[in-house]
């Protein structure tokens, strides 16, 4: 099949591309196209009118900014892979990108375009709820900055209004201290994860300060598990724990099943990658 | 449906169209411009087939909108060599049969020619990563990395 018709406008400015989202009401960002030409080819999207910003320049950076990385809605997914600057200040961003897309897709995909996607079953939103990431969304109106917490909604679905743009991702910069993990299995290396755990974790000497724990692909959005995190808080961060908190997110998610695995080999996995994330963090508290 | 003006230079070739926005660089490149060396698979993006070079680093031609390369300069297949005089990589792929039906060997050259130019020796591995999104149904891929590893060796000038 073939893309439907639809109308092309190419932004050149910030301003530009947020005035032509808010003359259509059926007006769409174009991003890196890696997701939602994807879409059109199969007609599962038929957008009437597109707004390339590829062409914009000014939202293509990574940068520090007040205690955290500022990363530019544009920013090439292989930029962000192989940005010293990430792995300095977001190690667990890094990480993820070893599991995200291929080489093509990634020199065209865009950090924001991904996050803006809200695939279920990506890597990017599990770390955001981590690092607890903000998203600034611009439009005519104003801008307005949104927890990641509260900017997933469902599948495809995040806060950002038809008339929204956003702009920026901030990620606060690892404290220090702090381990990380991120544990994935997928169908082929670089496609979608069947599930993927995300965990930081900080130790009071040898018993765990404060975890946090995310998952993707077991649910509509990625998903925090508060009830394990809260669960793991000053006690003796030992292989046992570790195990009884990957047994609890077993419990804690209600996957659905699909071709690629079914709920309970997506249960199994959350397991048994929730326990592997929890030690990687481990031996990276330092 | 309103066309819009494009300027593409295709294996140093400049050329001037009018395209609808929905044609997809891969549609422009084998139909427009009849270079039908660049193959069409899956068409959303999963083998890898349609891979060619926009401004020196690999895309999906199946995954830009020709609108969305004006001004850029693209490498096809095309560009690589000729039967007579062929590129390295292609003496690999036919020294060690890395093809069989070939349907995905355009997505696998175009991918190896960004490879080499960062990493001119690379690892099984590393060629293995590199080609973790070109599907082919034929080789087992076992040749293919053969034939990246000959291709670089006959570009760091061994015979
Ligand atoms: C073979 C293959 C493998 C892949 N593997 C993975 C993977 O392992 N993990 C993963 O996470 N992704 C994967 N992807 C998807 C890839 O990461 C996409 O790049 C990404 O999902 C979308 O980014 P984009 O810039 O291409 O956005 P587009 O496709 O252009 O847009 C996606 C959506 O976001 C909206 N949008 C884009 N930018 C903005 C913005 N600045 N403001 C508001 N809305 C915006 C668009 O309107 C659209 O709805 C894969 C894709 C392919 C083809
Ligand atoms: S045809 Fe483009 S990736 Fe398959
Ligand atoms: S040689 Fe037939 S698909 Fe690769």
């Amino acid at each position: 099949m073939k893309p439907a018709p639809f109308r092309y406008v190419r932004a050149r400015s910030v301003d530009d591309a947020v005035a032509a989202l808010a003359r259509d009401s059926e007006a769409k960002v174009l991003a890196g196209g890696q997701s939602l030409i994807a879409m059109m080819n199969v007609r599962a999207a038929k957008p009437d009118c597109l707004v390339d910003i590829n062409a914009l320049s000014g939202l293509d950076y990574i940068k520090v900014k007040d205690g955290g990385l500022a990363i530019g809605a544009l920013t090439r997914h292989e930029t962000v892979k192989r940005s010293a600057l990430v792995k300095e200040h977001c190690p667990l961003l890094a990480e993820a990108y070893e599991w995200i897309a291929h080489r093509a897709v990634r020199n065209r995909g865009t950090f924001g375009g991904n996050l803006c996607h809200a695939d279920p079953a990506s890597e990017n939103p599990a770390v955001a709820l981590v690092t607890e990431a903000s998203f600034v969304l611009k439009s005519a109106k104003g801008e307005r900055t949104v927890a990641a917490g509260d900017f997933f909604k469902g599948v495809y679905q995040t806060a950002a209004r038809q008339d929204e743009l956003l702009i920026e991702v901030r990620i606060p910069s690892r404290p220090k201290g702090q381990g990380w993990g991120f544990v994935e299995v997928s169908p082929r290396k670089g496609d979608f994860a069947m599930t993927a755990t995300v965990v930081t974790l900080e130790l009071a000497g040898s018993n765990v300060k404060a975890a946090k724990i995310a998952l993707t692909g077991v649910s509509d959005r990625a998903i925090r598990l508060p009830s394990v995190e809260a669960a793991l808080a000053g006690k003796p961060a030992t292989e046992d724990l570790f195990r009884a908190a990957g047994e609890a997110a077993r419990k804690a998610i209600n996957p659905s099943s699909d071709f690629h695995a079914d709920d309970a080999m997506r249960r199994d996995l959350a397991s048994t990658l929730t326990r592997r994330a929890l030690t990687a963090a481990k031996s990276r508290c330092a | 449906m309103n066309k819009e003006k494009i300027t593409v230079t295709v294996n140093g070739r400049k050329h001037e169209k009018e395209v609808e926005p929905r044609r997809l660089l891969s549609d422009f490149i084998r139909e427009d411009l009849r270079l039908t060396g660049t193959h069409v698979g899956c068409e959303h993006g999963v083998c890898g087939t349609c891979t060619v070079l926009v401004n020196g680093k690999s895309q999906r031609s199946c995954l830009t909108f020709a609108v969305m390369a004006d001004g850029a300069e693209i490498q096809t297949i095309e560009g690589l060599g000729t039967a007579e005089k062929m590129h390295p990589l292609q003496q690999g792929f036919w020294e060690k049969h890395g093809l069989q039906c070939g349907f995905c060997t355009p997505g696998m050259l175009m991918t190896a020619v960004e490879l080499l130019k960062e990493n001119p020796n690379p690892s099984v591995d590393e060629v293995r990563e590199a080609l973790s999104g070109n599907l082919c149904r034929c080789t087992g891929y076992q040749t293919i990395v053969e034939s990246i590893q000959r291709g670089a060796e006959i570009m760091r000038g061994g015979k």
